[in-house]
């Protein structure tokens, strides 16, 4: 599994409004990838773009290419729902399904694209999507109980294994710490260090200690003002980024003299 | 600053001020009750009500106001004052409420009986009303019938009215975004809101005479069935549905929706299995709501369905009745005049308690719905 | 959605197909789709919204259709409607009547309103208030012909108030006693109907008024609390003027269900001429027009009162709308 993630001249335009401009990018297979940068550079939006969640917002619309070992995601004929199925995703607040259970919150993604499954590969799919995401020991007792249930880095975990049941090829994860403690922000960062054995994992994160712990490569985004699009500044090695950035707006950024 | 909001004479800030003692606002209120009663007599020569309220109310403020002014401050009475005129409002419109309430328990009540829940008006005559007002007989009739067709053309109103608004209702929060189609969909249900219940009537009665009058002109009287009467309910049932349902599908957190495109699931997929089933509680209470407020409709089905007297259970053909019209037709049209009128409006009380236990079992039920159907959270 | 998607979608059938590798047949395979759920899906979904815009043009459709007897009639005799001079001169005063009977319920009605919406929210005891909202809700769902039974039986009672009337406020036109210097014995004037119109009206404004109250941002009454307000400083503070445009839409839905209703009407009112008096028997209001004399009409008098009726839709109609205008104004300034 695992994919490479090509992104050519990419444009994101909400309406008439030039959102980000010309991003790109080449996301390696199996490293985990940060996406750092003030509030409105374009950085969440640019994830969304990656699985094209952005267009369930209304009027965006987006121009340039984004291939996944080769394959344009924007091209021709592509469904957007089959992109979702190879590319998962992780939001800010965890939000689990509250009409279901725990293990049913797990298989939804399956269920839900019809594939008949047996029992036994139910139970096999949930423990191991469950063991994947770290939470299967706090919860192997109480599978039928709602999700919602759990703790918030419980339910964020959880959010992790229904995506990753699915199994995709690429994890997108949108802030996925910012409404947790430092103990699950913990237990999450250590869960992206082994999802990227197996995923191509790119990370939104406001927190740059979280950027520089858990990802490989680091990209920051910047904005020259509001009404501005948000512009890819630099990618780069996370070590170079954090100790010997090639750019002064980024070293600015990351020092705290932001401006 | 405290200092000047308090009257106290002093000049520094103290953070105690002069206070009524509680029961002050109660003592007050039943002395001017007094006082207004007697002034009642003096002035009008009895007791009269209207004027007893009215009187027991000016003089309450201009008491309360007095009394507080001269003890708390201005600002204190003020206060007071405000909160004695609406908490007086409120128990002022409380009584004819009440009135209402009780007279339908205790009139309703003392007239019901399982023979009139399980007869029809067929074959009633002016004379059994008299032998049972002259205490001869047993009272005479029932309105099983009625019963009956309320069931069923609310029930063909549902049928007819909760997909089209249900669907409506999905139409405009999941796919319309704002479209002039949805903008114009929002604004119709909005004009159909305001639709005059009677005028909902006329129209389904305009509808299907027009249609018969096609087939079978001169014969705009088949027109009145109890389908009829169901479209009629149906035109005030389906904005509420769409409201309500509106309302509950827009509570739906958009991150539920995102997590289940993310997921890969189609749209319609994801409306069925997570959107739906997230607000069903909410959904069917509205329903529940809905239903309740057009089975008591009278006007729609007096003009559509006519007052039929005999049991029918064909909604395709021939009058029917309803509670609300069984009602209206025994109370102002007796089946026996003059005293023993009075049979015919005992049957109407008996249906309106009915009908009106009818209507709060709905709305508990819809409460009981939107608690034990909404997602809970197992912790 | 959508809109966005589909242009994306729509392309060419022959899409380069991905040389993705053989996977656990979740059928990731991109293809070119419309997928027939949705497309199911959302047709049924637009379909029922289509309906909607037939019923209301059907509504007013067929209402024109069956008032053409009425309309030729006008035209070409109108001697023949109902009094002899024409269709304006026979809903003239049953527009009044109309109008006055549902001002009425509304000035008696929206003062108690707010009275009961308020003390439900910022005055009862709190752990009564969540019951007294209930119970408000549950008044606002008692049928109309109940109202009317209840209004008939204590009809009488109110002569003795109406004659009172008479004697002090005699002077002004609207409670002037009959020839006789008398008032109706029954009591079933127009007075009594709007009264029981503003008991009916009532617990539908306070519903809608109460939740609009709930919606005061918490903060903004704390705030004025903590600025040392009492409890009725803070309600004008902060209570009322946040509920303004919500309590303006809530009288004229009032006023729509006023104008509207009509058993209330049709059962207390003995109906009569238009005279300027309340206290004595007379007046009609369109509804309770259309409900006492439908069930025996035929030919041309059938048609008279579905012209009526269409009259009523149109008033209510005008009513709403100005209703949303309102509300649209208030609401901006309010911003």
């Amino acid at each position: 599994m695992s994919k490479q993630i090509d992104i050519k001249d990419l444009d994101i335009f909400y309406g008439d409004f030039r959102a980000v401009d010309g991003v790109q990018m080449q996301i390696k297979p199996r490293s985990v990838t940060a996406l750092i940068g003030p509030s409105g550079c374009g950085k969440s939006t640019v994830l969304r773009t990656l699985n094209r969640m952005h267009e369930v917002i209304p009027g965006a619309s987006v121009s340039g290419q984004v291939l996944m070992d080769g394959n344009d995601i924007y091209g021709a004929g592509v469904d957007p729902v089959n992109v979702r199925r190879e590319v998962g995703m992780v939001f800010q607040r965890a939000n689990p399904f509250p009409t279901m259970s725990i293990k049913e919150n797990v298989l939804a993604g399956v269920r839900l694209n019809s594939r008949r499954m047996t029992k036994s590969e139910a139970d096999d799919l949930t423990e191991r999507a469950l063991r994947g995401a770290n939470l299967w020991n706090e919860v192997k007792d109480r599978l039928s109980l709602p999700g919602s249930g759990l703790s918030g880095g419980q339910q964020q975990r959880l959010c992790i294994a229904r995506a990753i049941a699915v199994e995709p090829e690429v994890l997108l994860m949108d802030e996925p710490c910012s409404a947790l403690d430092p103990i699950s922000t913990l237990a999450i960062e250590d869960l992206i260090n082994d999802l990227k054995d197996q995923y191509t994992v790119v990370i939104v994160t406001h927190n740059m200690q979280q950027a520089a712990r858990v990802s490989d490569k680091t990209a920051f985004f910047n904005i020259a003002g509001t009404g501005k699009p948000g512009k890819l500044i630099e990618f780069n090695e996370t070590s170079t980024i954090f100790s010997n950035p090639e750019k002064e707006e980024t070293e600015n950024y990351i020092s705290g003299r932001f401006g | 600053m405290l200092t000047t909001t308090n009257n106290s004479t002093t000049t520094s800030r103290t953070l105690t001020s002069k206070q009524l003692p509680k029961a002050t606002p109660w003592v007050v209120a039943v002395a001017s009750i007094i006082v207004a009663i007697i002034i009642s007599f003096i002035a009008f020569g009895g007791f009269n009500i209207p004027v007893v309220a009215v009187l027991a109310g000016l003089i309450n403020v201009v008491a309360v106001f007095a009394i507080s002014a001269s003890y708390e401050g201005r600002r204190k009475a003020t206060d007071r004052v405000a909160t004695t005129v609406v908490t007086s409002s409120f128990i002022l419109a409380c009584v004819p409420l009440i009135s209402l309430l009780w007279m339908t328990i205790s009139k309703g009540g003392a007239a019901i009986s399982f023979d009139l829940l399980s007869r029809t008006m067929l074959g009633m005559k002016g004379v059994l009303d008299q032998q049972y007002v002259a205490g001869e007989a047993t009272i005479a009739g029932g309105f099983y019938h009625a019963i009956v067709g309320t069931v069923l053309i609310t029930a063909m109103a549902c049928i007819i009215s909760i997909p089209i608004g249900v669907l409506t209702a999905i139409y405009l929060v999941e796919y319309a975004e704002k479209n002039r189609l949805g903008k114009a969909i929002t604004f119709l249900v909005d004009v159909m809101t305001g639709i005059p219940s009677i005028v909902a009537g006329l129209f389904a009665f305009a509808l299907f005479s027009t249609i018969a009058g096609f087939i079978m002109p001169d014969a705009a009287g088949i027109a009145k069935t109890g389908f009829t009467a169901a479209v009629a309910l149906s035109v005030l049932m389906i904005p509420i549905v769409v409201r309500n349902t509106e309302e509950i599908l827009r509570l739906v957190p958009m991150d539920l929706r995102e997590a289940s495109y993310a997921l890969g699931v189609p749209k319609w997929k994801t409306i069925v299995k997570i959107v739906l089933p997230t607000s069903v509680s909410g959904i069917l209470s509205g329903i529940t709501i809905a239903i309740a407020r057009v089975i008591g409709e009278t006007a729609p089905i007096m003009v559509t369905a006519g007052f039929a007297k005999a049991l029918n259970w064909n909604l395709f053909s021939g009058w029917m009745s309803t509670l609300p019209t069984f009602i209206y037709d025994s109370q102002l049209r007796p089946v026996s005049p003059g005293d023993a009128a009075l049979a015919s409006s005992e049957r109407a009380w008996a249906a309106a308690l009915v009908l009106v236990a009818l209507v709060m079992l709905l709305n508990l039920l819809a409460r009981v719905i939107a608690k034990v159907l909404a997602p809970k959270a197992g912790r | 959605m959508p809109t966005s998607t589909q242009t994306t979608v729509s392309g060419p059938a022959g899409a380069p197909e991905p040389d993705s590798h053989p996977k656990s047949g979740t059928g990731q395979r991109p293809k070119a789709v419309v997928r027939p759920g949705d497309r199911i899906f959302s047709a049924a979904t637009l379909i029922a919204g289509i309906l909607i815009l037939l019923i209301l043009a059907g509504v007013a459709l067929f209402l024109l259709a069956q008032s053409k007897d009425t309309i030729e009639a006008q035209v070409n005799d109108p001697s023949s409607i109902t009094g002899g001079n024409g269709f304006f001169s026979y809903v003239w005063p049953l527009v009044i009547g109309t109008l006055i009977s549902s001002a009425i319920a509304l000035l008696v009605a929206t003062p108690f309103a707010l009275g009961i919406a308020l003390f439900t929210t910022h005055m009862a005891p709190r752990k009564l208030a969540p019951t007294l909202g209930y119970v408000i809700d549950l008044l606002a769902a008692i049928p109309s012909v109940v109202y009317g039974l209840w209004g008939i039986a204590l009809a009488g009672s109110l002569t003795d108030f109406y004659l009172w009337l008479s004697k002090w406020f005699g002077w002004i036109p609207i409670f002037a006693p009959d020839a006789n210097g008398d008032v109706s014995n029954t009591g079933r004037t127009l007075l009594t109907a709007s009264l029981v119109l503003s008991i009916m009206i009532l617990p539908i404004i306070t519903s809608l008024t109460r939740e609009i109250f709930l919606q005061t941002p918490r903060l903004q009454e704390e705030a004025a609390l903590a600025l040392g307000a009492t409890r009725w400083e803070m309600i004008r503070m902060s209570v009322l003027p946040f509920g303004k445009s919500g309590i303006a839409s809530a009288t004229m839905l009032g006023l729509g269900r006023a104008l509207g209703e009509t058993m209330a009407v049709a059962m207390i009112l003995s109906p009569g001429l238009l005279t300027a008096s309340l206290v004595v028997s007379g007046n009609q209001t369109i509804a309770s027009e259309i409900a006492q004399n439908f069930p025996e009409a035929a030919g041309l008098r059938l048609s008279e009162l579905i012209t009526v009726g269409l009259v009523l839709f149109v008033i209510t109609l005008l009513v709403n709308m100005g209703a949303r205008a309102i509300v649209a104004k208030t609401s901006v300034k309010g911003s």
